[in-house]
């Protein structure tokens, strides 16, 4: 019983014929996946998320991600009793290969997965001077490589630490919601990957999707409420003390 | 690295070169402030340094871009800030203000405050000089007294906005960094009048000192009622900058939000030779106190020279602090407020010391080449030159 | 009337210059603004397209399943069933694509089981952590675990 990918992905049929667009160099034509029946973001549950960092090598996988820069990671804290103000954090190489065994007891420990929060008022598409990052009809940010002039104001404005300067390629990076998969109907490369289900795809605007009922049973926040990004991405069980 | 960062936040973006990018601009928005003083304002005392200043801006707006060209990732798509601006970002529109105060401003004013004598030497000049001056003149010989009281007219009004162009010239810098919420060093709405004021004062001093190197080298007596205003306004534009920066201090104290511990930190620790040092005590309170006396005490003229020159020079290095306490300093926190890392400022690299030092000096090479080509001093060889043809 | 016109000549130099300059950065920008910019909006429409044309490295675990049923059934029976495949097998799409000659190799297991089962005291507390040496003494975790269905009270047990 030999499937090749092909006949697979006949079942996805947006995707199959985009493909074959794709393989004939020419994109642009492809009957594409309609941006505006989408609407993305992503659930991200704290008390989940094992700190494994699949999701990180995954990312870093799929994308290319360079060595020492993350699209992605995973942070440690420890909160003390009632030191809100004042955890210990850590992400070593971004939490890409886990983490030790720690030595701290007691207080509440927890992991936190980070990523592009793909934020509805973004402001690092606020101030690129050229439209080298823009926003997509179906919610996600993204950067244009050819464009894009290296100026780093961008990386300036995002405050949550998710953008870099590629060294490479000479221009701003950053997460792209794995544009190239979700647009044939797959999930992220980190969703993909991640052996507990903390971290889930959503698409906000398809009224099936199990987000919604997760959104009326739960308690979520997003990171940085007081900046008004329009965060797209929930997380359950974010304790106060998360930065 | 200390603490805690968020992974892509240790290395630093924004380097040196966009440390002297504000620096520079600055200087022209203050020369040319002075400049307009005695054309708009009617300062007669300061009109000695007036073609002086209106040169030195130029020198400087000129090498203006080319610290971010050399800083950007691909500086051959910079020309996309004009063909595609976006115009949501402070940083597209300044590249239009940019363009704006050069053409419209600046060079339009020189150019009616010279026209007499560009086409006085494009007479008398020969080969080479007579083809540029004749280009510079746009080929118009007309300099009857009509046409003089039109180039008067004119350039009055140019002044007259050229001063709030000046402003947003250099206020727009200060909204580059006040406009970006996600860094409280940065976010005030008070930015883009600090930045002004700085500029102010660092471009009057800068315009002081030239006034002074130029005299010596000229071997021409200093006329100190013109250097006396220069300082005054100097004295008094310090207050005000001064003050603006206090509020700012005395606020975060005060208020003392969620960045503040971290920023406390960050300025006691890793700023604290740049900023308590260099920017408040050497850089703004020694040149003050300076200023204060010379305006309260009277001084002998020698002593007085050198007070004013001394002072100029601190505060010309206090604003250069200024600029990388904001620039640096506003990155060298973490977003989480929870740790620190360094600036590793390399010497002979793209974005090192040395090209920083080349671009320091680089405008008073080119003010040489437009003293000589344009001479600030009315009369000397505007007068020579007449004499040769006569 | 006229001398006054004269006396303000020169300054129509300078507007002219300033037009030539103005029609002169126009036809810049006709001539070099890429075609698609605009497409979608404020950006380039090309990169768009661009960016979904990427490469796709993990094949997901819907494909892997179309081929190896029998894996699929085993592991939907464990605690592992939410685990997808390649999240250890690492990104098999070029595998799925040309299954006869791109084979995948076996992970490393003594680093890949630790990575989420060694114990922290931030990990969620029902999930299964171990201290590892202390647990297996040195040995290998597919000594014991089978690693589709790990768990020894759904038969993991080699």
């Amino acid at each position: 019983m030999n499937f090749t990918r092909r006949q697979i992905l006949l079942l996805l049929p947006a995707a199959a014929a985009a493909w074959e667009f794709v393989k004939a160099g020419t994109p642009d034509q492809a009957p594409s996946y309609n941006m505006d029946e989408h609407w993305w973001g992503m659930l991200l549950d704290i008390s989940k998320c094992i700190g494994c960092g699949s999701c990180v090598r995954a990312c870093a996988t799929e994308n290319d991600v360079p060595e020492g820069y993350f699209r992605t990671w995973v942070e440690d804290y420890h909160r003390e009793d009632w030191h809100i103000e004042t955890p210990a954090v850590s992400s070593p190489d971004g939490g890409k290969n886990g983490f030790p065994e720690s030595n701290l007891t007691g207080g509440q420990n927890f992991f936190v997965p980070k990523l592009c929060n793909h934020c509805v008022d973004s402001p690092c598409t606020q101030v690129c001077p050229v439209g080298a990052t823009y926003h997509t009809n179906d919610g996600v940010v993204l950067v244009d490589y050819e464009y894009c002039l290296g100026c780093r104001y961008c990386i300036q404005a995002c405050p949550y630490g998710c953008r870099f300067f590629h060294p490479q390629k000479h221009t701003a990076d950053k997460c792209t919601l794995c544009y190239h998969r979700i647009s044939k109907g797959l999930t992220t490369a980190c969703c993909e990957n991640c052996p507990t289900g903390a971290r889930q795809l959503a698409d906000l605007k398809n009224p099936k999707d199990p987000i919604h009922e997760f959104l009326k049973t739960h308690t979520v926040q997003v990171l940085k409420p007081h900046l008004a990004t329009g965060s797209k991405m929930f997380y359950n069980g974010l304790d106060g003390s998360v930065r | 690295m200390e603490g805690f960062m968020y992974p892509n936040e240790v290395e630093l973006q924004w380097s040196v070169l966009i440390v002297l990018y504000p620096f520079l601009t600055g200087l022209v928005a203050g020369a040319f402030i002075l400049a307009s003083l005695e054309r708009v304002f009617r300062v007669e005392e300061v009109k000695p340094t007036y073609r002086l200043a209106l040169l030195t801006a130029l020198a400087f707006l000129i090498v203006a871009p080319l610290p971010l060209q050399l800083h950007l990732g691909h500086p051959e798509r910079s020309l996309e800030m004009y063909l595609t601006p976006h115009r949501a970002s402070a940083m597209a529109m300044f590249g239009f203000v940019y363009l704006w105060y050069l053409m419209a401003v600046l060079l339009l004013e020189i150019w009616l405050d010279y026209r007499r004598d560009i086409v006085v030497m494009a007479q008398s000049s020969t080969g080479l000089k007579k083809l540029l001056y004749r280009v510079l003149s746009l080929g118009s010989d007309n300099i009857s007294e009509g046409a003089l009281r039109v180039d008067d007219r004119v350039g009055w009004i140019i002044t007259l906005i050229g001063i709030p162009s000046a402003f947003m010239l250099h206020g727009y810098v200060g909204f580059i960094f006040g406009s970006v919420k996600a860094n409280p060093w940065w976010s005030t709405p008070l930015m883009p009048v600090v930045f002004l004021f700085s500029a102010m004062v660092s471009g009057i001093a800068l315009v002081l000192l030239m006034y002074m190197v130029t005299s010596r080298l000229r071997r021409v007596a200093i006329d100190m009622r013109c250097l006396d205003t220069i300082a005054k306004y100097l004295f008094y534009t310090f207050v005000i900058d001064f003050t603006l920066e206090m509020l700012d201090l005395i606020h975060r104290i005060y208020e003392a939000d969620e960045s503040f511990r971290s920023l406390d930190f960050m300025v006691h620790t890793r700023l604290f030779l740049s900023q308590i040092v260099l920017q408040i005590f050497l850089g703004t309170l020694a040149p003050l106190a300076l200023l204060a006396l010379t305006q309260l005490m009277k001084f002998p003229e020698t002593v007085r020279k050198r007070m004013y020159a001394l002072a100029a020079t601190l505060t010309i290095i206090g604003i250069f602090a200024m600029r990388w306490n904001v620039v640096i300093g506003g990155q060298l926190f973490s977003k989480s407020f929870l740790g620190y890392t360094t600036y590793k400022l390399e010497f002979v690299t793209r974005e090192g010391l040395l090209p920083a030092i080349v671009l320091m000096i680089l405008p008073f090479f080119i003010l040489y080449a437009l003293i000589k080509i344009l001479p600030p001093w009315q009369g000397e060889s505007v007068n020579a030159a007449a004499a040769e043809s006569d | 009337m006229s001398s006054r016109f004269r006396d303000s000549a020169h300054l129509i130099r300078v507007a002219v210059v300033l037009l030539v300059g103005a029609v002169a950065f126009l036809a810049l920008r006709a001539a070099v603004i890429p075609k698609s910019f605009g497409q979608f909006g404020p950006y380039r429409g090309k990169a768009l397209l661009e960016m979904e044309a990427r490469p796709v490295k993990y094949a997901g675990h819907e494909v892997c399943e179309g081929c190896h049923p029998d894996v699929a059934e085993t592991k939907s029976k464990g605690v592992h069933a939410h685990v997808n495949c390649e999240t250890c097998h690492g990104a098999q799409a070029k595998h799925a694509d040309d299954p006869a000659t791109v084979k995948p190799t076996l992970p490393d297991v003594a680093k890949l089981c630790v990575r989420c089962h060694s114990e922290n005291i931030a990990k969620p507390s029902g999930f299964p952590q171990v201290n590892a040496n202390e647990h297996s003494g040195g040995q290998v975790c597919n000594t014991c675990h089978q690693p589709h269905s790990p768990g020894f009270d759904a038969g993991g047990k080699k």
